[in-house]
């Protein structure tokens, strides 16, 4: 990052707002991608998917959303799985997913709000 | 612009450093590097989260999942398992004593649900080399609304009503002592640091330091506003190599974003600062000597008034405070003097950073609110005492303080009930013992560290903590005298009353206190010559019961034939052989051996 000096207060504010998504990992996020990574999962390819996940992110800059993983919910047929949580909405879980399918994913779902119907497996209401 | 799914804190505190959290990280790197992680997960080293006992640390956000005492062999596990394929790795996870049941997440463990960390609350979470961590969290806003929208009076008003009070040890209220610096008569004006942390057991300001050392350097300017000065030192002692370097690396970001220097946040207020590197003289905490020590001279007090204050460094009016006093400014600021107020009791406001060493289970740092029990913090935070054995005392304030038998385990921990009881707050170091420490070897122990740090200029100090020691020295040899008693009493009333600074008017305090509460415990030395904890090696005796049932064991264990007897008959010591090396009652398979 580029330094330069803090000339006044809103300054401080600028940068503080712009450092905070490098720690946001750390605090709770509203929305949260899930990675079926259990050894299916990993054999379907959902270290590809991850990796596809994690760069989507990057080059679209969202922030508040954390990426994690879980185990195998025995639909391992199914598998590659990914969940996409958002507040206030069902879990919804995508089956099948491959790394060319993850941008429609989030910038469908994550970003616009919408299912994509043909590729939904499950929905959890908790 | 990469985005990290992951962070992986290390805990780079020098506590996990020396159990070997530098070898964990580097092997941490390998691992997931090997897996073609390292784009996806972040390293990030941390100060110290105060739970050293159970260190190496490492935490995994965004789970938050507490690893304890992790090794360099249990990393490819963690890489493996919950980085690649999200798996808590049980086995890791801390247990309280006595259950079975792993917590993943630190808020849920007991060591940390009492505790309120507020001047440790970036510690062990953030970065301490990155000073944009320190800023993601609100880091210098307080300077900010200190120079754009306070008068420097506010400010010294604000930390008067928020009733701030020393933490060093005397508990003098801070905001009155920036108002001397800032009536004081002159220009040029200095605030000093005192980080010349030397108290036996004590390490918060090490800690604060190394983990977040933005805090100190934001209060420190705030301070300097609000007394008029434009320069600041840091006297911190050598042996923190690590809170030095950390001081450095801040000290030199905080100048590139300008927020130390000239004309912060566009006013015309300036400030620098500098690190003076203390050589190690206990000494030189007393603010005269600190003084003296940063202007090249030796380091030892001089008499007082005139007070820094008045004149200080370079004959300067200077606000001297303590780490932990300054790392609790920056809040007082941001969240207003009403909301620190309404933190501990009546006349001793927010918090207190504790280090619990001795007899304790969970050796390391907590951060309480004032007034909370000693009991609670030995045994709900602290996880009572080693190995099921009894509470006995602990040593609270350091060489300077007092002990606290079990009656006053229910005392409010604040400055002024400790007091009234002879202990102190101290620096706030807390030294446990239990039922096998001897009183009367504790305060030799610290009798010993005082007189040796003794700086020699005063004679109370020099000669009188000197016979103080002797006399101890003898008692716990068994060479204690009638009168003994009677003459420590006369000679500590002496040298409280006409020692020249603090480090010998509280010299004799350990001794007080123990002889306030334990004073059987001497008498047990002087007249029975016997020391009942069975801790002073030249007192104890070792008998063989009636439980004995001849087996020679402990006949053949003793290395200079002291004991006689029969097979299956009871066997004898004979006392003027032995050497009290205990190697029979180790051996003696029925127990029948005992020490006292």
């Amino acid at each position: 990052m580029e330094v330069y000096s803090l000339k006044t207060i809103e300054d401080l504010k600028r940068l503080r707002d712009q450092v905070q998504a490098e720690t946001r990992v750390r605090h709770e996020s509203s929305k949260q991608i899930i990675v079926g990574m259990g050894t299916c999962g990993i054999a379907a390819g959902a270290r590809d998917v991850m990796s596809a996940i994690l760069d989507e992110i990057a080059k679209r800059k969202l922030e508040d959303i954390t990426v994690r993983q879980t185990g195998c919910i025995g639909m391992c047929e199914k598998e590659v799985l990914v969940d996409i949580v958002l507040p206030g909405k069902p879990r919804i879980t995508y089956g099948r997913v491959t790394a060319a399918d993850v941008p429609k994913i989030i910038v469908e779902h994550v970003i616009n709000g919408n299912l994509i119907k043909e590729m939904v497996v499950g929905k959890i209401t908790e | 612009m990469e985005h990290y799914r992951a962070h992986v804190l290390i805990c780079a505190g020098t506590g996990c450093i020396s159990s070997g959290s530098k070898k964990v990280e580097a092997a941490l790197r390998d691992q997931i590097a090997q897996k073609g992680l390292e784009k996806e997960v972040k390293i990030v080293e941390t100060g110290c989260h105060g739970f050293c006992e159970m260190g190496p640390l490492v935490i995994i956000y965004p789970e938050g999942v507490f690893y304890v005492r992790v090794q360099e062999t249990d990393v490819a596990e963690i890489v493996e398992e919950h980085l690649y394929k999200g798996r808590i790795v049980e086995r890791l996870l801390f247990k309280e004593h006595g259950s079975l049941e792993g917590i993943p997440s630190y808020k849920d463990i007991d060591f940390y649900k009492k505790q309120m960390r507020m001047v440790l609350g970036n510690c062990g979470h953030l970065d301490p080399e990155e000073i944009n961590e320190y800023i993601a969290v609100g880091g210098y806003e307080a300077l900010g609304k200190v120079l754009t929208t306070m008068k420097p009076q506010d400010v010294i008003d604000e930390v008067k009503k928020a009733g701030l009070r020393g933490r060093g040890g005397g508990g003098f209220p801070t905001g009155m002592k920036w108002g001397f610096t800032r009536n004081a008569a002159g220009e040029k004006k200095y605030v000093v640091c005192n980080a010349d942390e030397g108290d036996p057991g004590a390490f918060m300001d090490r800690s604060v330091l190394e983990g977040d050392p933005h805090r100190v350097l934001e209060g420190m300017a705030v301070c300097a506003y609000a007394v008029g000065a434009d320069e600041g030192y840091i006297y911190v002692r050598a042996e923190y190599p690590l809170a030095i370097k950390r001081l450095r690396i801040a000290i030199k970001q905080a100048e590139e974003l300008g927020l130390i220097g000239d004309g912060i946040f566009g006013t015309d207020f300036n400030f620098h600062v500098k690190i003076k590197e203390g050589a190690g003289a206990f000494v030189c905490g007393e603010e005269t000597a600190l003084i003296a020590s940063i202007e090249g001279q030796r380091g030892v007090p001089r008499s007082r008034p005139p007070f820094p204050a008045i004149s200080g460094l370079w004959g300067k009016p200077t606000n001297i405070n303590n780490v932990e006093t300054f790392a609790n400014v920056p809040q007082i600021i941001t969240k207003g003097a009403d909301w620190y107020a309404s933190i501990g009791t009546e006349r001793s406001k927010g918090t207190k950073v504790f280090a619990l060493t001795g007899k304790i289970n969970h050796t390391g740092l907590a951060e309480v609110p004032m007034g909370i029990t000693m009991r609670e913090i030995i045994f709900d935070i602290g996880g009572g005492i080693q190995g099921g054995k009894k509470f006995k005392a602990v040593q609270i304030g350091g060489p300077s303080g007092g002990c606290l038998p079990e009656q006053h385990l229910d005392l409010s921990v604040d400055y002024d009930s400790l007091l009234q009881v002879g202990a102190m707050m101290g620096s706030g170091g807390l030294v446990v013992m239990d039922e096998s420490t001897c009183m009367v070897d504790i305060s030799k122990f610290f009798l010993t560290f005082t007189q040796a740090e003794s700086c020699g200029k005063c004679t109370p100090c020099r000669e009188g903590t000197k016979r103080m020691l002797e006399i101890l020295t003898r008692i716990t040899e068994g060479q204690g005298k009638e009168g003994d008693i009677e003459l420590l009493e006369v000679l500590a009333k002496n040298i409280k009353q006409t020692a020249l600074c603090g480090l010998g008017q509280t010299a004799p305090n350990p001794v007080l206190s123990t002889l306030r509460y334990f004073r059987d415990e001497y008498e047990a030395h002087i007249k029975e010559k016997r020391c009942p904890a069975g801790a002073c090696a030249g007192l104890a005796q070792y008998n063989i019961t009636e439980a004995c049932k001849g087996c020679g064991l402990c006949k053949k264990a003793c290395p200079v034939n002291a004991i006689s007897g029969e097979t299956k008959a009871v066997h004898q010591i004979d006392q003027d052989k032995c050497i009290k090396c205990g190697a029979c009652m180790a051996k003696c398979p029925f127990k029948a051996i005992t020490k006292g």
